[in-house]
């Protein structure tokens, strides 16, 4: 009997024992009807060739592991943060269900939405009457300061008309006339949820700056950060960042505090996010900067209709991303970037110099949202790396080409290969076929790491299966030296892990690297 | 070792008075119905016997804008009933989102080389685009079916897991899925689960069943002779390994498991299945349909039973054996002895720690009832239970487990949820992801009850063992005592060290 008092087994151990494993076996042989175990193999090694690698590239429909969400759920991470905002999700209310616990997973954190909960009869008549009785129930159950509307698939396929509803439901007192109800249409057919968070983001600066006077206060910026399931630690370090400088600047969206809650008995619903004063206030700004260019398009758009001046970037990380960014905000400021923050790029850049020699030639695989990939391409060369691989399955042409000119700029990137649209099945195959040292990714990056042997990094969203990465900067020089940091380990881990046999291969496990 | 109390119940109908004040009066009329307080039923006593009345309403729609905890028809048929299935592919049928938030998350363990000849922690989807929703995607179905038997040619078969979308453009998901299972040699099967159907998960699971019933069985020969102790386990899904520490002592009483539903199975468990002697259902919220279903076309009896917790399982060891004869009857008595010493050596170690705690719970399936009696061998106290999903069935079978004063809540609103737990103060939650952090906020320790908590398995002698250990680290951890900074103290509890 393997399970005992004095020492529990979960399922890691306890299914490694005899009983377990002989239970198995036999489960397989009587049961399950197997495919003999030599056409697995051949399968599996099958799966590794350039000819596989050929089928699955070729695909035309199917998506297998695709590395993106769906529009909602960006839309759902744009309301929070904002002050007090109650994201509602018109349409099935089972996509609610999976956006909270998506956003709970890799945050550890509540994730708050209500949902219109609609039903056959509603596609059968529109949804009207789901969203005046919900945004009532909303109103008086949840005491929000605004409920940031948005769609499932559902509602956009029958052609639920927003404006005209959130209208409605005014006219029948279901929310107070002046209430702000800002809304987005968020096809789950179309782009992802880097989208969403455009749609949601433009729904609600659109909602409090249309039709409004704007007089530019000169040397002010707003700030979007994109979607960034690292808003907590970077949000905060571009915040530190543009003090040090002494900016005036606004966030428009900022979630790092309702994702980032204090455990003291008290269950707070909202916490922090653009306050609605500041976003009314942010129509003003001289110009609007967007941290991650592929989350904001839309957005930046109507920041210049309105008359803003725009800079887009995409996610300042490292040194010259990070130069950039802060001279552009030193430029459009007038504020001088002052001797700490050099100081702090210095330091960056010693870390750097320092490891040089373990980071010089690495070859990486890199998937993720776009700007994400962009980003982390960039600081790989920095470092010496080569990024084999770019990978962006919500990656348009666009991009493609944007990325190709960075890597073409450098000799670094001359044997990168940048992979619009494609998904991790695909990058798969790439690994089997062209492998690299290191892959940086999220959490679905697990499963490429224990078929490939290739090392992850974890540096995107979402992260369910380690805690807490999300709280740490990647932005600024701070940030580059987090990523440099973990990127580090992971060389040395894996270096030690390979050199640790005892009196076969421990001559290489030197103490000092 | 059943434990005797009587719940608070003049406290819990002031709750509900107290959370029904807040809504507009439609809504509070509406929800009342789903709020009560379980009322002593005839005397507690034998296996069996109705130690409470549950009454309140169930599976009627929910409310908008009120924060349901509830999921959607696919996550019941893609999430629970199919996607455990190891060796198909599960396509889900329309945008990328659903398929996406439900890759991994069940927890449903197998063996198998994934991707290969199993494919359980991937994540097939046809990513619809506008065009798809605007021209109709059976073509781009169609071509999905041919890639996957191109890239993945050791599947044993497919479902299509239909997403909103689909049933509102009108594809004909049934008419590709016949075609090409025939050129493809292959048991394709289309599931109409889109997420508006019904008002919950529940009728996904429903429409599963029925999918099983229509496209899988008596679609082939199945060259099986079941013997006289051949049993299929339904509803069992293997979270965390839950069947395997079920499986593990219906062999060791004698039986043969020769399917099991839906955890670990492959296309053969199913197809199987109506050839077995008994069908022993553990979710019966889920799986009834097809038991029921199997009863009245191929005659086979079911039985419900429940493996949490050594009370329940005994019980239900002996109730299954009793179909078997005194063969089985005699090796079941073997079994159970041989794992006293394992259950007291558990209780021994635990129940100290854990006695008199009280819990709230709130799950779907089988679980706000078939735990209690888990928790109560550990001398804890269930003072709330609830179901996402469950119908007046349910209910009624829940009244065999809770006493007299019980807070129940039928798909409670995320407001409910956090007045009642506010007002109970109990020593654990259980419930799942979207009501851990909430809860652990306000210093309550917390258990998820649907995936575990990424531990279990939670079933048989071997999980009890589990479940007690993590019930004990979640409640016993010191951080609850940190919670308070010191120059604004209150008096807490304090933490008893792991031994």
């Amino acid at each position: 009997m393997p399970q005992s008092a004095e020492k529990v087994l979960d399922h890691a151990p306890l299914f490694r024992e005899p009983e377990y494993r002989r239970m198995l076996a036999h489960k397989k042989l009587n049961f399950e009807c197997p495919h003999p175990d030599q056409l697995v193999t051949d399968q599996r090694e099958f799966t590794k060739s350039w000819e596989y690698r050929e089928l699955n590239l070729a695909r035309e429909a199917l998506v297998v592991n695709p590395a993106k969400a769906c529009q909602p759920l960006g839309a759902v991470f744009a309301a929070a943060g904002f002050e007090r905002t109650m994201s509602f999700v018109h349409g099935s209310q089972g996509c609610v269900a999976y956006y909270r616990s998506h956003l709970s997973r890799h945050f550890k954190e509540p994730a708050s939405a209500v949902s219109s909960s609609m039903t056959e009869d509603a596609a059968v008549f529109g949804g009207l009457k789901n969203m005046v009785d919900g945004l009532a129930n909303t109103y008086q159950l949840y005491d929000p300061r605004m409920i940031a509307v948005s769609t499932t698939c559902m509602a956009e396929v029958i052609g639920d008309d927003l404006r005209s509803f959130i209208e409605n439901a005014r006219d029948e007192n279901a929310v107070p006339r002046d209430f702000d109800v800002p809304f987005a249409h968020t096809p789950a057919f179309v782009g992802s949820h880097v989208d969403g968070y455009d749609g949601m983001v433009k729904g609600i600066v659109e909602h409090f700056w249309k039709d409004r006077q704007r007089s530019a206060a000169k040397g002010t910026i707003n700030i979007i950060p994109g979607f960034d399931g690292f808003c907590v630690g970077n949000n905060r370090e571009l915040k530190r960042l543009l003090d040090l400088m002494g900016v005036a600047y606004s966030f428009i969206q900022d979630a790092s505090d309702q994702f980032d809650t204090p455990s003291d008995g008290e269950y707070r619903m909202y916490d922090g996010g653009t306050r609605i004063e500041d976003v009314k206030a942010a129509l003003k700004a001289e110009a609007t900067l967007s941290l991650q260019y592929y989350n904001t398009r839309k957005t930046l758009d109507y920041c210049q209709e309105v008359g803003q001046e725009t800079a887009a970037f995409h996610y300042p990380l490292g040194v010259q991303a990070t130069d950039e960014f802060l001279m552009k905000v030193s430029a459009l400021c007038g504020k001088e970037i002052p001797e700490a923050i050099r100081l702090e790029r210095g330091r960056l850049v010693d870390a750097m110099a320092d490891s040089q020699s373990w980071l010089h030639g690495k070859k990486y695989a890199i998937y993720g949202d776009p700007d994400f990939v962009y980003a982390m391409a960039r600081f790989v060369m920095e470092t010496g790396g080569e990024p084999s691989h770019c990978l962006a399955t919500n990656g348009s042409s666009a991009w493609q080409a944007e990325l190709q000119e960075l890597l073409d700029a450098s000799p670094f990137g001359a044997d990168a290969q940048v992979w619009a649209g494609k998904d991790l099945w695909a990058l798969r195959s790439l690994l089997f076929t062209e492998p690299v040292d290191l892959l940086i990714g999220n959490s679905y990056g697990k499963y490429l790491e224990r078929d490939t042997g290739t090392p992850l990094l974890r540096l995107m969203f979402p992260i369910f299966d380690r805690h807490h990465h999300h709280r740490f900067a990647l932005m600024g020089y701070q940030g580059g030296l987090r990523v440099l940091t973990t990127i580090l380990d992971k060389i040395f881990d894996k270096l030690d892990r390979d050199t640790g046999e005892t009196g076969v291969t421990d001559y290489s496990y030197d103490l000092t690297r | 070792m059943s434990l005797q109390y009587d719940n608070d119940g003049a406290l819990h109908a002031k709750l509900i008075e107290d959370v029904l004040e807040r809504y507009p009066d439609k809504t509070a009329k509406r929800r009342k119905k789903h709020l009560g307080v379980a009322r002593s039923g005839e005397a507690p006593g034998e296996d069996g016997a109705v130690v409470s009345e549950c009454e309140v309403k169930s599976n009627i729609k929910s409310i908008p804008g009120v924060m349901t905890i509830r999921g959607c028809a696919y996550a019941g048929s893609k999430g629970v009933v199919w996607g455990p299935v190891k060796d198909m592919v599960h396509i889900s049928h329309g945008p990328v989102g659903c398929g996406h938030y439900s890759w991994s998350q069940r927890r449903n363990y197998y063996v198998g080389t994934t991707g290969i000849d199993t494919f359980g922690t991937m994540q097939f989807t046809s990513d619809f685009q506008e065009k798809d929703i605007v021209f109709g995607g059976d073509k781009k179905l169609e071509r999905i079916i041919d890639e996957i038997e191109g890239l993945f040619p050791l599947n044993n078969g497919m479902t299509v897991q239909s997403e909103c979308p689909i049933g509102l453009i009108g594809d004909d998901t049934e008419a590709v899925s016949r075609k090409k299972a025939k050129e493809h040699d292959k048991t394709i099967v289309p599931v109409r689960c889109e997420g508006f159907r019904g008002v919950s998960q529940s009728l996904g699971h429903h429409i599963a069943n029925d999918a099983i019933r229509d496209w899988v069985f008596d679609k082939k020969e199945i060259a099986f002779e079941a013997g006289a102790y051949d049993v299929n386990v339904i509803g069992d899904y293997n979270i965390g390994g839950d069947a395997w520490a079920s499986r593990i002592l219906l062999e060791e009483i004698g039986l043969r498991v020769v399917g099991n539903w839906s955890g670990d199975a492959t296309l053969a468990e199913i197809e199987r299945a109506p050839k077995a002697r008994l069908n022993l259902i553990h979710c019966y919220r889920s799986m009834n349909y097809i038991c029921r279903h199997m009863e009245e076309k191929y005659g086979i009896a079911w039985m419900e039973y429940n493996f949490f917790g050594p009370s329940q399982i005994e019980a239900s060891l002996r109730k299954i054996a009793r179909h078997f004869g005194p063969e089985i009857e005699a090796r079941t008595e073997a079994v159970i002895a041989r794992y006293r010493p394992l259950v007291d050596a558990v209780i021994a170690k635990y129940r100290p720690r854990l006695e008199g705690n009280t819990v709230m719970l709130y799950v779907g399936g089988l679980r706000p009832r078939h735990v209690v009696t888990a928790y109560e061998d550990l001398g804890m106290v269930i003072v709330g239970t609830g179901y996402e999903f469950a119908h007046n069935d349910d209910y009624q079978r829940t009244g065999h487990y809770v006493r007299n004063g019980t807070l129940i809540y039928d798909d409670v609103t995320g407001y409910e949820l956090e007045k009642f737990i506010e007002g109970v103060r109990p020593n654990l939650v259980g419930s799942g992801i979207k009501e851990k952090y909430p809860v652990q906020k306000m210093g309550i320790p917390f258990r998820q009850m649907h995936s575990w908590d990424y531990s279990g398995p939670y079933h048989g002698y071997d999980g009890f063992a589990i479940f007690a250990r993590d019930l004990d680290l979640a409640i016993n951890n010191p951080v609850w005592d940190l919670f308070d900074a010191p120059w604004r103290e209150r008096p807490r509890r304090r933490a008893i060290a792991a031994e």
